[in-house]
């Protein structure tokens, strides 16, 4: 579980301490500062980016502004969900980006099926997508882990095996022309906010509870810190392992579907850097590189803020290369910040 | 209970002279108003139990903390490091217990890092390296190749290449933590010569160990700390081993420690697990025993005769070349730890930090990460339960923990061990295989330690206990059976108890009956 996700529940309130092991049985002291820290920083940091592009960039907090920041993050924030399982467990992901454009090629051929009813071909097309996105993230995570292969690798070779797939499948055109309901759903707005972002909120709030409330959770975190002590607790971790990656396969595969019904195209080019911001919203968001500490809250920050500069910036009129620059600079920035709470938890222990 | 009265006998000045050193982290002070002085060329033992002070000693003086109050005087000029860097360059050199070894450098780059021998000032001059390190190997007493990388030594050649790098820069006082806690008798031996020559070419040492009996055999003059402050310095030849104990914890423990296990021979009941032919590692002769409920069962044998290795196979955490497995006696196949754990076997291995314990994560999480089925219901956690359950191991095996917030890592070493205990009991587990239980544990813990094992004995636990120390298997076991090179050499019953027949078996001499021969020629790793 999360230590993270609970503040304040380690103040030692329950267990009588014993006077003369007092010297080494002590909560360090400023565990729960530490622990509101992680996610509050980054909570912070966004809330004053809001405030100050509030106030700077005009039409910021224009109603259609704020639509076009929560669908420009939905991508990013579903894709980091299944990012962060793999980050836990102290892999990576780099495959996910091809991964989407390869699940979106095959669904758009059966949507464009003349033979299904729309319907049919709708929901067809959403399962095969998934189904694509978790066979892939299969072969990531049954490689990296039966062989000892780093996930890095395993998955920069996945980058390019899916991503010539996607071009295989329909010899690199792009489709379009799909049903009016599918692409439909890409401008849907429920109680003024767009339907493709709620779903990314439920996948969030989803795997939220699946990494603090469950069994598989406590694993998952486990196994980020200690693996072996955990294969030896008699658990089977290969399957966590390979699970974590299915995952992520998972939200690419939703992720896919979401970003054509925008669109209202597939193409094979599509995706590429994705992988790059979905970890830069989980490394933001204060998840260790490591394994084993870190949170979706702090994810769903992270991908919070990596939309909320980059539109902020469009709005001030910064061009495209600057920001960039300025986007790559702030994710240096967290790992300086993390780095730096790592040390503190050190020093106060 | 100062004793400075015996300072006649010194007519040196001291070499290191501290007065009042204080050292306060957040809620707790580690060291109190300490005053301790050194003479030149003695060997001065440091002891107390874990979290008397004696890590946050070393670490002041080698420059790691800064102290918030007191002065130490170093070859009489003030003496204020700020960094381990001063420390270094005033002949301060410290031998960790955790090893600052390269793993993947050889030999002798290891030995003189800290000062290669260089060439126009940028090439490596392996011809000089080469020649210093050999002679700083023989020194040490190593007999291995320079050239060979350090990943393909053991534990005992670590421990003797970290002392030999700590000889490598001229040093006026070297401060040894713990060195003997992995090594063998005829290592320890070694060392303890070593350690006198180094004393002979006028170096200071300090000594920490757990081990009172080495104090005696190397030891001048022993410092006792409790609670972060000094208790006693003492000539050694003017105390003894139940007074330094009586210093240390305050209350008497020698009782606990010595006598062994008062309950009747357990009845030789039906086997709770029964080991045949069992290979493993490349052994050709197979390992057999059974262990019945209720009795303790101790392995002794040197580092390398295969004690660790045993446990690992029977569990399935590494693989088993052959042999069959008998739980209740039926046939079972453990070729994973899971599959053992399901049949209520776990090994508590010798690394509690780096296999027992998810470190970081809190007390709770590593009791009831053996059994998460019993705190969740269709895979959804039960707080609730889970703290009410982890709870009641904590007050069970009595672990002084100030929350069960806390992460493991803020325990000390008896505590830490005993989490590991509790995560088992916690899982049910009826046959508990520990390795190396009391490594690193202090005095008073691992009297607590064996008390638990001997109660979980009575309640018809089956418990297999690998131990470097034969007074420890003596003390706690009904039967020891000793291994050398793979397989037994011998089984004594608790009437036959005798340590120095258990280490001659555990040397390869046959027993005193001659009822067991040794062929020659053995396959095998060679066992040092």
């Amino acid at each position: 579980m999360s230590e993270s996700d609970r503040p304040g529940e380690g103040q030692p309130t329950e267990t009588p301490v014993v006077a003369e092991a007092e010297a080494k049985a002590r909560e360090p002291r400023f565990a729960f500062l530490q622990r509101v820290l992680r996610e509050a920083g980054i909570g912070i940091a966004l809330l004053l980016m809001i405030v100050i592009f509030s106030s700077f960039a005009r039409h910021f907090t224009d109603e259609s502004n704020i639509t076009n920041i929560l669908t420009q993050v939905t991508i990013n924030l579903i894709m980091a969900t299944g990012m962060t399982f793999v980050i836990l467990i102290g892999g990576i992901d780099l495959s996910v980006g091809s991964v989407l454009a390869f699940a979106a090629m095959v669904a758009g051929v059966v949507l464009k099926s003349e033979a299904l009813p729309v319907p049919a071909a709708i929901t067809l097309a959403v399962l095969t997508s998934i189904a694509v996105g978790m066979a892939c993230g299969f072969m990531n995570g049954f490689i990296a882990s039966f062989w000892g292969v780093p996930s890095f690798i395993v998955t920069l070779g996945m980058l390019n095996v899916a991503r010539g797939a996607a071009l295989e499948v329909t010899n690199a055109r792009t489709l379009f022309e799909f049903p009016n309901e599918f692409n439909a759903f890409g401008t849907a707005t429920l109680l003024g906010i767009p339907a493709i972002f709620l779903v990314a909120l439920m996948l969030v709030l989803l795997g939220w509870a699946v990494l603090t409330r469950t069994v598989f959770g406590r694993l998952i975190y486990a196994i980020g810190n200690n693996e072996e002590a955990v294969r030896l607790s008699g658990h089977n971790t290969f399957f966590y392992k390979v699970s974590a990656f299915v995952i992520s396969g998972l939200t690419v595969g939703i992720g896919a579907i979401i970003y054509m019904s925008r669109l209202t195209i597939a193409s094979p080019i599509l995706g590429s850097g994705f992988e790059l911001n979905a970890i830069a919203a989980v490394i933001i968001g204060g998840t260790s590189l490591n394994g084993g500490r870190g949170s979706l809250v702090g994810t769903f920050l992270g991908a919070g803020l990596i939309g909320v500069l980059a539109d902020g910036l469009i709005l001030m009129g910064v061009g495209d290369f600057v920001r960039q620059m300025i986007t790559g600079g702030v994710i240096i920035l967290a790992v300086i910040i993390d780095s730096y709470r790592a040390r503190f938890a050190e020093r106060t222990r | 209970m100062d004793t400075d009265s015996h300072n006649g006998d010194r007519p040196r000045s001291p070499l290191l002279e501290i007065k009042g050193l204080t050292k306060r982290f957040p809620g707790v002070t580690a060291l109190n108003a300490v005053d301790l002085s050194l003479a030149p060329a003695e060997i001065h033992a440091l002891v107390g139990e874990n979290g008397a002070g004696k890590s946050t000693l070393i670490k002041l003086l080698c420059g790691s903390y800064i102290p918030d109050a007191g002065e130490m005087r170093f070859c009489g000029a003030p003496y204020t490091p700020q960094s381990p860097l001063d420390a270094l360059e005033a002949g301060i050199r410290v031998v960790y217990q955790e090893f600052n070894l390269l793993p993947y450098l050889s030999v002798a780059e290891n030995l003189l890092f800290d000062c290669l021998p260089r060439r126009y000032g940028l090439l490596l001059d392996y011809r000089t390296l080469h020649k210093r390190a050999s002679a700083l190997l023989k020194q040490v007493g190593l007999d291995v190749d320079p050239h060979i990388s350090v990943e393909r030594l053991g534990i005992a050649q670590r421990q003797l290449l970290e002392i030999g790098k700590a000889l490598s820069s001229a040093s006026r006082l070297l401060i040894l933590d713990e060195p003997t806690a992995t090594l063998t008798l005829r290592e320890i031996r070694r060392l303890f010569e070593i350690i006198r020559d180094v004393r002979a070419s006028g170096v200071t040492v300090i000594f920490v160990s757990h081990h009172l009996n080495e104090i005696f055999d190397l030891c001048d003059t022993v410092t006792v700390l409790r609670n972060g402050r000094r208790i006693a310095s003492l000539p050694v030849a003017a105390t003894n081993s139940q007074e330094i104990v009586h210093l240390m914890v305050g209350h008497e423990l020698e009782a606990a420690l010595a006598g062994g296990r008062t309950v009747e021979e357990p009845s030789r009941g039906p086997a709770a697990i029964r080991v045949q032919d069992l290979r493993f590692r490349g052994n050709a002769h197979g390992i057999a025993f059974a262990l019945p409920y209720g009795e303790i069962l101790g392995i002794a044998g040197l580092v390398g005769s295969g004690r660790t290795e045993m446990l690992r196979a029977i569990f399935g955490a590494d693989r088993r070349d052959g042999g069959e497995i008998y739980r209740d006696e039926q046939r079972v196949l453990f070729d994973h730890p899971r599959a053992a754990v399901r049949h209520g076997v776990c090994l508590l291995t010798e690394n509690r930090k780096e296999e027992g314990l998810v470190l970081p994560m809190a007390v709770r999480v590593n009791v009831t990460l053996t059994d998460l089925a019993r705190i969740s219901r269709a895979g959804l956690l039960n707080g609730g339960t889970e703290k009410a359950l982890a709870q009641n191991w904590v007050a069970e095996l009595d672990m002084r923990i100030a929350s069960l917030e806390q992460a493991a890592l803020d325990l000390s070493g008896g505590n830490q061990q005993k989490l590991v205990i509790a995560k088992w009991l916690f899982r049910n587990a009826e046959v508990l295989m520990l390795d190396e239980p009391t490594r690193g544990i202090d005095v008073g813990a691992k009297a607590e330690i064996h008390e638990l094992l001997r109660r979980l004995a009575s309640a018809g636990k089956a418990i297999l206990v690998v131990s470097s120390e034969i007074p420890e298997l003596v003390a706690l076991c009904d039967r020891i059976l000793v291994l050398w090179r793979g397989r037994f050499a011998g089984e004594l019953r608790r009437d036959e108890f005798n340590e120095a027949r258990i280490l001659s078996l555990a040397c390869g001499e046959s027993m005193a009956g001659g009822n067991i021969s040794f062929r020659g020629g053995t396959k095998g790793r060679s066992d040092e």
